[in-house]
Parts: C-alpha cells; structure tokens; sequence
C-alpha cells in the first residue's frame, strides 16, 4: 500500500444521510474479479440517466469537482453491504479522504485497508466544511484539516495512523504473531 | 466477575493484544465468489498459503442462476466469477459446495444447516449479513475482501473491541404465525434506526426471543446489520443444542460440547452492558417497509407518514425521507394496504429456510396469485428445496402460480438474472429496500414470508392478521 500523504483539494459535498454501498457501487458492477477499474462505476445510478448519459444534478457531474479528492458525506455513510468494491471506487476515481459524522463499521475499515482515509467530524464542522468553497488541506501526521488556514484538529485510532502513513501490509504484521497463533491454535480445538 | 456472552467469545479468541486492538482466533471462515477473488489473487501475488484450509468453507450463491441448473450460465461475467470460486478452492484446497452439490445454497443458511456454525465459535464470512450465525451464539462478523486475506492467510482478525448492546423483547407476541421474527427485527430497527447499533454487538434477550424457533432467531441476527451492528447474538440453549445434533459437521464429542457450552455461553446475571433498549412484543404487528432503507418502515395498518412526521425536527432525515418517497413513488397519507405491489419475492438470508416456506405456503394454499403479479419462491438452499418439496410445498406454490427456484440469493441483490424491472414493486422477504437493490429503479417493501404470500393473492398489502394461519 502506498504511504499516505498530505491532501489539498476542494471537497465534494454528497449531501445525503445514510448513504449505502449499494449506491457508492451498485451490485451488476461487482462480479469484476480484479480490484481496479471501479472508479467509472462509482455511484453509477446517480451519476447517470442511462449508459453514457449524465445526470445534470449530481454533484460528482459538476465541473467544479472534477479532480477532488476529497468527499464530504453525512451520517452513517458506507452503510449496508461489506462490499470493499466501494472503496475501490471511491479511490479508483480519485477520493483520498472521506469526511463525515459517521460511518458505517465495516466500510470504515475497509477505507484503511486501501489507504482512504476516513475522518469523523462533529456537525459544527462538517457544516462549514460543506459550506466552503476553498481547497481544504488534510494532514494525517499532525492530524488536522485546514480551510482557509485555520487548522481544525481530528480524531483518530493510533493503528490506522500508522498503518495509512507508513502504507503497512496488515497481513505481515500478523505474521510477526506466527508463534502466539500456533500456540492458540495448539490449546483451543474446535 | 460477571460477563456478557459476548465478551466471554471475545476473550477467549484474543490471540494477542496490540495498541487497542486484538487479534482474534477465526474458528470458521465461509466464502463466495463475490467478495473472494481478489482476496486469493492477494495471495498468490504475495506466495502466501491458507492457513486452515479445514476451517473454511466456500460456496456460490450471490451469482448463480435459480433457473435450470443443467443449462450454461449465459452471463459470461457471472460464469467466470463462479469458475475462478472453483479454480481457487482446487488450489488452496478448500471444501466448495458448487452449483450442483447438494448442499449448495446461500452461504448464511448453509452454514447453520451443515452444522459449520457453532455455538461459542467466532465467524467470519465476507458478507455483511454473516450476522445471521449469532442465532445460535457465534460471534460472527462481516468482512470487506482485504480481511478475507488477512484470515485467509493468518486465520485471524484484527479487531478493536466492539461495545455490548442489550436489546431485550419482553412478553409474547399476540398472534406469533402473523406476526413473525421478520416484524420483531423491522420493529426495532425502525425504533433504534439504521446506525443505531453502530460499533457495537447487539444481544437479543427477553421472552420474546426465547421462545423464537432457531430459524426465527436467525431472521432476528440477520438484519442487525440493518441496524449498523458489527454482530447480533442470541444464547444458546435446549433448541440450538438440538438443532445442530447430528448434522454434516456437528462435531464427534458433541455431548462433551454440549455441556461446556450449557455452562459458559450465557450472559451472566449482574453483567453490564454499554447500552441497552426494551421493546415489547404484545404491541408489535407486521410490519411494512416504505423506503430506503430498513428503517423506513410502518405497522401495515398505519399510513405512509409525511417527511416531518418521520424526520422529528431533523432537516437530514426529513430530506432523506423526501427523496425516499420520490423513489417509492408513494404518497404520504396513503394507507399501506392500499400500495399495489406488481412482483413478490420470497427467499433470501433473511427468510428463505423451511419454516418461512411452511408458513407462507398456509397463506397460499388453494388460492391463486393475481393474474398480474409474478410471484417466486426461491428457497435458500438446496436442502431447504429438498426437504420443503418432501413436504409437497413445491405443488401448493407452483398450483398458486409462484414460480418454484433453485437456491441462491437471487433477487435478493439481483445479481442474477432475477432483477425488478425500472418502476417495479415488489413485496420481498428480503433485508434491504435501498434504491436500486432489485434491480435498478425498482422498489423494494420489506416485509415477512407470511405477509408477501398474502400480498402476492391479493395484488397489494393486508394484514396478515385477518387471516386464519393455524
């Protein structure tokens, strides 16, 4: 995984609670067997009339947003599906840092497996986040977001942090544990 | 000190403990050929092996046709997911139930039915709705591709230690043939609300849930996804013990598990939990979804609400709630037994299992389906399919005008060929009501087996309570 760097970028604000990922990708496009080339399908239903054909008043259609990496959700955004699909999407089209008051869990750590990172932020500040028109900057090192200069810190786990900033392979971290998951595996017997 | 059952899981799976998070022993990883490609192409592009091959088990069910299984899968996309399931199992040496064996069905209910699924294991599969497992008091998780991987290579789950959630149903349900699991699980996530059990692990509790069949308490834990849950459980006692006596894999000491399991897996008296909610089930009724999501939904003898009725002074839910009725095509104020529905679709994780059959085919027996509505029964496995059709249930659905299927999750997600066509609504036993998920610009009402049999004879909602279902 690449290591995560700094983002500067305007924000596209998806305005809509509980957006699921049947709707960030919807399902016809899931029987890929590779984990590229989802960008084109993302939000397919609202980003297009038909094949081909865009929809004027969907915010990814907006000329404005075209080369923004970040994505400005509402609550529990990711819901349903565990379709990791969606966050190829997402990042296949460009989106880095999603930025919300909440995510569904599964979807949440799907975003860190593929170096997205996803930020909650209180209402307060996702309201002025979706109400600036400026580049807003997202330092995961010291962990702040910056609209017109002024940094508004955030929260977030200490191994995520790492993970996303060092672009860690989880799986050979586990390994390191080899010897503690033969013992388990040795005294428990199902 | 006293714990919750699922803290009891939780420990005694910590394999080691790191900066918060743990990692947890997997005792039982099921796969399908959507969420696994990628995840075993990870492997090979790394060298890396199963690590348990004997702990995972794969089958395909969210692609396959439900149609005549000794015809070619047309869907060259489909085909190929479904030959790169089998091309990977063959290779890592993994147990597959293909198309054609005869314990192919969709993964949730193969699971508990082969006896895989037991009780105090963890689970993991990668599907959201592997919270079905919990019915009979496994921690069973949903994962994205990357964690299928991670636990196919390593056999375990990072994991940060979700919070405990006591949902308790008290009393008895008035009239249980109508009013059914599926309306118990609908009620509370309509009450609690879609991210209302996020992070969390909800536990069931109450009379209510006891005195569930094992079937119906897996319709409970499958929808706590729909209320955000990382996980749903219920306790095991004398009916789960029964249920898994005896089947493909019930393990060979299966006394000497039995009672260990009777004296560990319970929440002990006096156990807190981080949150808690009460909900009685003499109030509750069948249960209608109008929506997007699964939340969205009404007693069937109410209206279809307005905007601010639903929002309760929260502009986001009020607009949510706005566009949902815009998709719906519904209209506030408009009675739920008044909406028309044009498909009916019973099967699913939810509610495609041998009693969900049994009950739905009560409402049908000597009836016919309105000449205009297309009806299917699309069983969950091909064992529910064997044994329901033993019972002669094929004939009252197919002498009613349903349309009798193989097992998969069909039109579930309609990945398969059986999609709504744009406009279309449909009366589904089903999980999820979001735009688009039948079948592009189709609509989805949630409801129960009972209520969608009674919705295909009838062409629009009733309630299922007038009817005479002993």
């Amino acid at each position: 995984m690449k290591p995560f760097e700094k983002i500067k970028s305007i924000a596209t604000p998806l305005d809509k609670v509980n957006v699921d990922t049947d709707q960030i990708v919807p399902k016809q496009f899931l029987k890929l067997i590779q984990r590229t080339g989802f960008g084109q399908y993302l939000f397919y239903d609202w980003r297009y009339e038909r094949e081909g054909v865009q929809r004027k008043d969907f915010i990814l259609n907006d000329p404005a947003y075209k080369n923004s990496k970040i994505l400005l959700a509402r609550d529990n955004f990711g819901c349903g599906s565990s379709r990791e699909h969606a966050v190829w999407a997402l990042d296949d089209y460009g989106f880095k840092v999603i930025i919300s008051t909440s995510f569904a869990d599964i979807f949440y750590n799907n975003c860190f497996k593929n170096g997205i990172l996803p930020i909650r932020v209180s209402d307060d500040i996702l309201q002025k986040l979706f109400s600036t028109k400026s580049e807003i900057e997202v330092n995961l090192e010291k962990q702040t977001i910056k609209i017109d200069n002024i940094p508004i810190s955030f929260n977030i786990e200490p191994h995520w942090k790492k993970i996303l900033l060092e672009g860690l392979d989880d799986i050979a971290m586990t390994l390191q544990h080899e010897e503690q998951i033969t013992k388990y595996e040795r005294s428990h017997k199902i | 000190m006293s714990n919750t059952l699922f803290e009891k899981i939780w420990d005694s799976h910590i394999v080691v403990d790191e900066d918060g998070r743990s990692l947890l022993y997997v005792d039982r990883h099921l796969v399908h050929e959507v969420t696994s490609p990628q995840a075993f192409e990870g492997l090979r592009l790394n060298a890396r092996k199963v690590r348990r091959p004997d702990l995972t088990f794969a089958t395909m069910d969210h692609n396959v046709p439900t149609s005549d299984r000794s015809l070619p899968i047309l869907d060259q996309t489909s085909s190929m997911q479904i030959k790169t399931l089998e091309r990977n199992c063959k290779e890592f040496g993994i147990t597959l139930f293909d198309i054609n064996s005869p314990n192919q069905g969709i993964v949730h209910v193969i699971g508990p039915e082969l006896g895989i699924t037991l009780p105090g294991t963890t689970i993991v599969c990668g599907d959201s709705h592997t919270s079905t497992h919990g019915a009979f008091g496994a921690l069973a998780f949903g994962i994205g591709t990357s964690d299928v991987e991670h636990v196919l290579a390593t056999q375990c789950i990072m994991m940060e230690k979700p919070k405990t959630f006591e949902i308790k149903i008290q009393g008895k349900r008035k009239n249980p043939h109508a009013v059914t699991a599926k309306d118990i699980i609908l009620s509370i996530i309509r009450k609690i609300g879609t991210a209302g059990g996020t992070g969390t692990v909800i536990e069931y509790r109450g009379e209510a849930i006891s005195e569930l069949t094992m079937e119906q308490r897996m319709t409970i834990c499958n929808m706590s996804i729909e209320a955000g849950a990382r996980a749903g459980l219920i306790a095991p006692d004398e009916k789960t013990y029964q249920y898994l006596n005896g089947l493909k894999y019930t393990p060979e000491n299966y006394d000497e598990c039995v009672n260990n399991w009777r004296e560990h897996l319970k929440t002990d008296s006096g156990a807190k939990f981080d949150k808690s909610f009460t909900l009685s089930a003499e109030n509750i009724v069948p249960q209608v979804s109008w929506g997007t999501n699964p939340a969205m939904t009404s007693d069937v003898t109410e209206r279809v609400p307005f905007p601010d009725e639903y929002g309760r002074g929260n502009p986001e839910e009020e607009k949510g709630v706005t566009k949902a009725l815009q998709y719906m095509d519904l209209k506030s104020g408009t009675p739920i037994t008044d909406i028309i529905i044009d498909r009916v679709f019973i099967g699913s994780c939810t509610n495609a299992r041998l009693e969900d059959l049994i009950e739905a085919s009560k409402v049908v027996k000597g009836k016919k389906v309105l000449s205009r509505v297309r009806a299917m029964v699309v069983p969950g496995s091909q064992l529910v399919k064997k044994n329901a059709e033993m019972m002669g249930l094929d004939k009252i659905f197919k002498d009613a005008g349903f349309e009798w299927r193989e097992s998969g999750c069909s039109m579930c997600l309609g990945m398969n060929p059986d999609i709504l066509a744009k406009g279309e609504r449909c009366a589904s036993t089903s999980n999820r009501n979001f735009e688009g998920r039948q079948g592009s610009g189709g609509r989805t009402h949630l409801v129960s087996p009972v209520m969608a049999a009674a919705a295909a004879i009838n062409g629009h909602f009733v309630d299922v309570r007038e009817l005479d279902l002993n």
